[in-house]
């Protein structure tokens, strides 16, 4: 075994050892003498959240597939760790080898949430990276590429990163080292790499590229600064999705993670077209798997970690047309097995309670609406096609069906949102706890009475949304609109069924600013990082307080990035990228959504939205009629 | 049929505690396709028992945990897919069946035995051996004995069975067998911590490196203890 690289007396000091020791079921150890190329695949947050990604377990099985490279996994340490860590001068170090990231190939990180950003710095820093790209000569470091959904807005991060990776990892990774050993093997500089691999497709390398600004601070023009750098980088997108790379033997953690199961990617993309949902954008288009390949997958799977537990991952898991064929297979398979089945993200009608009530605990689950909205003009807006109908039914049949529990999920703070709109969140509240009191007669009452639980968020605008444009609520907007809509369910006659939670609104503002933001927050960023802001996505860690002094240090105004309306003639930091669909699809939304009117999903009627130019998936199936 | 699996954790696998090795061999079970046998209910699971937790940091050569089994092919078998679903640094030592009506693992444990080492730049002057001894031979053995409440006063004495020390310096090794039943348990950190309070020094929390050798069931009666490893009770199929 590999000597591991913290001491005992570290290991048993700090919580859960079992994050730093690697060695679980199916991680891959191979031999560094035999391969070419070591690349440490990183999720910036703890193990128990990184294990938990699909993603990196299937960029993980494609790279250690490839016979001359071995990837390992880093996560971030957590605080106790971090702080001896620093204390004793510890480098981060890999899983699997145990041996420093920095002595790797590729530090490659995945990008999921924008409030992981001072994460990414603590791991560059404990990995004794320099920050900044440009600080980073030779071969001493690792190439640092970053990759995931954050990346359609790389430029707050830019400066950090010497290669963002836009879109899908399983098309062109093989280049991209092949490129690299190439470079090696040529003994060609560090940049000369990057400049050639900035000529890849979906590469993009912020070094060879300059920003210029308007006086008001909106954005002048970005430009290559060297010929035959692309203006423009087009998304990767792997067409082929049935015949690509997927784990059949993902890693099983020691410790209890969040997603402690079996993950099966049934589709990638939506048809649905929410107007404030950005994965919903930037996947497109919808393509689904082969049932026969999913079939096939979740025996290997199941077999080969011993979970016992499989669930169907997608963005809307009703839209997968082979669902009942597939569900019918899990039943049949998992039933003899013990083995639980989970279905997130199902529309809530007959057709899901039916199966929800066959692989389910009625009692202990809940039934989950995301209206988003509570008004349906507001739903209108932001094109949710869920109507009052189809939740007020949706409800009944489930509490006919013995539920006594509902989630609702809303927005707060959406475009052109009024009090009655806020207002109609408790009555949508209220008027589904009612349909439970004249559903359910008393002596068949489980627990007395129904338990609705409204949750709002707040809306956050996030780039190639059709809202890209639209400003975003100030803390204090936010917080009035979470005290209106409290006030709203005290109201209601069933008020002491619902129960209700919202989000930290300084958070919000924060994730605002860097969904927007443009190169010059990276300095707010690094400066917030060396106030001792890390894990800015737990709201015990997070430090509003050193922010806002970052922001003030740097002279950075945020109501620039959030409160301001953009015209649809400003260039966009992130207008360099090209998603697949077309910034004119975008434009034409933004003006539908203000005249309240709703678009088609891509199933019903194409919108012309541009990822057609990919040639498949929904895009290439016949449509009725 | 109900069955004994004995096992080995040592290396990295000493940071996994105990409720992880616990669920890490209801995975392994699945993967090695054995057909284990499952509680009713909505929510089933394996009927599994494990004789005494270990701590996270120590080492074992005698782990044991029990299993009902539908079907099998022998114990080879049994053994031999076991073994391939481990990890390094956890062995499936042995297989063996148990009669019906067995004492399930956990409510067999009577003792343990501990071999007992100093981390690297933790061992005493030399000499401590032989003091160690001559605190064995006192009539009591003296500790604070945390539980969830307070803080007791109590004599181990009569739950350490067997205490000796071979060795000096980086090599020196303390080797004891002490109570493991869930009513009288006693960690060998506590003995060591109480002979170095009777030296009046505090012993680091970081000083040991403690490897459990085996679990053992009583099979004695009224005369007297008659320790035997666990899977001594059981027998091959």
């Amino acid at each position: 075994m590999n000597k591991l690289a913290l001491k005992d007396e570290i290991l048993l000091q700090v919580e859960k050892p079992a994050r730093y020791i690697g060695n679980e079921v199916n991680a891959v150890v191979k031999d560094k003498e035999l391969v070419d190329i070591r690349i440490a695949m990183c999720f910036p947050d703890v193990y128990e959240i990184g294990m938990s990604h699909l993603g990196i377990q299937i960029l993980y099985d494609m790279f250690n597939r490839f016979e001359d490279v071995w990837c390992e996994r880093v996560y971030s340490p957590w605080v106790d760790l971090d702080r001896v860590m620093r204390e004793e001068n510890i480098p981060l170090f890999a899983l699997e080898s145990q041996e420093p990231v920095k002595d790797m190939d590729f530090l490659a990180i995945t990008i999921q949430y924008e409030m992981c950003y001072t994460n990414i710095l603590q791991i560059l820093d404990l990995s004794h990276i320099p920050l900044k790209a440009k600080d980073r000569e030779g071969w001493d470091y690792p190439v640092v590429i970053g990759g995931g959904p954050c990346v359609y807005n790389p430029e707050p991060i830019a400066e950090f990163f010497d290669l963002f990776y836009i879109g899908e990892g399983e098309t062109r990774y093989r280049e991209l080292l092949d490129l690299y050993k190439e470079c090696r093997k040529g003994g060609e500089s560090r940049k000369e790499f990057l400049r050639k691999a900035a000529k890849l497709p979906g590469m993009y390398v912020p070094m060879f590229y300059q920003v210029e600004y308007k006086e008001d601070g909106t954005i002048e023009k970005m430009e290559p600064m060297e010929e035959g750098i692309p203006k423009t980088i087009l998304k990767e997108v792997e067409m082929g999705i049935s015949d690509t790379y997927y784990p059949k033997k993902p890693v099983v953690p020691f410790i209890k993670v969040t997603q402690d199961r079996v993950v099966l990617e049934i589709q990638r993309g939506c048809i649905r077209g929410c107007r404030f949902c950005q994965a919903g954008q930037i996947y497109r288009p919808v393509r689904e798997r082969d049932v026969t390949m999913l079939k096939e997958y979740a025996v290997e799977m199941l077999k080969n970690t011993g979970h016992e537990e499989i669930s169907l991952s997608s963005l809307s898991s009703s839209d997968y047309s082979k669902l009942p064929e597939l569900i019918d297979f899990l039943i049949e398979e998992c039933g003899e097995r013990k083995i639980n089945i989970s279905l997130p993200s199902l529309r809530i009608d007959a057709f899901s309670l039916d199966v929800m009530g066959k692989v389910q605990d009625i009692k202990k689950s809940s039934l989950t609406f995301a209206p988003e909205a509570g008004s349906q003009r507001l739903r209108n807006v932001i094109n949710k096609g869920l109507t009052e109908e189809d939740i007020l039914k949706g409800a009944g049949l489930a509490f006919e069906g013995g539920w006594t529990r509902v989630k609702l999920y809303f927005m707060l703070g959406l475009p052109t949102e009024t009090e009655e709109d806020i207002k109609e969140i408790g009555a949508l509240s209220n008027r589904i706890a009612a349909v439970f009191y004249e559903t359910v007669p008393k002596e068949k009452r489980v627990n007395g009475k129904v338990q609705i639980v409204a949750s709002t968020s707040f809306f956050i605008p996030k780039p190639f949304t059709p809202f890209q444009w639209s400003p975003m609520c100030t803390k204090e907007e936010f917080l009035e609109k979470a005290y209106m809509t409290r006030k709203a369910i005290k109201e209601q006659l069933n008020q002491k069924s619902i129960k209700y939670n919202w989000h930290e609104a300084d958070i919000s503002v924060l994730e605002g600013v860097l969904a927007r933001g443009d190169r010059r927050i990276a300095g707010v960023i690094e400066r917030a990082y060396r106030k001792g802001c890390i894990y800015d996505a737990w709201s015990e860690y997070f430090h509003n307080d050193a922010w806002m002094e970052a922001f003030e240090e740097c002279g950075i105004d945020i109501g620039f990035y959030t409160t301001r309306e953009r015209s649809v003639e400003e260039t966009l930091p992130w207008d360099f990228l090209d998603c697949g669909v077309d910034k004119e699809f975008l434009k034409r939304e933004w003006k539908k959504a203000l005249e309240e009117t709703v678009s088609p999903n891509c199933r019903a009627q194409c919108q012309g939205c541009g990822a057609s130019r990919f040639g498949g998936g929904v895009c290439m199936e016949s449509r009725k009629g | 049929m109900k069955v004994r699996i004995k096992f080995a954790k040592s290396g990295a696998m000493r940071f996994i505690g105990h409720l992880d090795v616990m669920r890490f061999f209801q995975k392994a079970i699945r993967r090695a396709g054995i057909d284990v046998a499952y509680s009713e209910g909505f929510s089933p699971h394996q009927i599994m028992s494990f004789a005494a937790p270990l701590g996270v940091g120590l080492t074992s050569h005698g782990e044991y945990l029990d299993i009902e089994v539908r079907s099998h092919a022998g114990a080879e078998d049994m053994k031999h897919r076991l073994g391939k679903a481990m990890v390094e640094g956890m062995e499936i030592l042995s297989v063996t069946a148990l009669e019906e009506g067995t004492k399930n693992a956990m409510a067999s444990v009577a003792a343990a035995e501990y071999s007992v080492r100093f981390r690297q730049g933790y061992a005493p002057e030399p000499g401590w051996t032989d003091r160690l001894l001559a605190f064995y031979e006192k009539p009591v053995v003296m500790v604070k004995k945390k539980t969830k409440k307070s803080e007791v006063e109590m004599d181990i004495k009569p739950y350490i069975y067997q205490l000796s020390a071979k060795g000096e310096g980086e090599n020196a090794a303390v080797h004891m067998i002490v109570n493991a039943s869930s009513s009288g348990n006693i960690k060998p950190g506590l003995v060591m911590e109480a002979f170095w309070k009777s030296e009046g020094k505090e012993l680091s929390g970081f000083a040991l490196e403690i490897t459990r050798e085996d679990t053992f069931t009583d099979l004695g009666g009224e005369e007297g203890m008659h320790l035997v490893p666990l899977d001594a009770v059981g027998a091959g199929f």
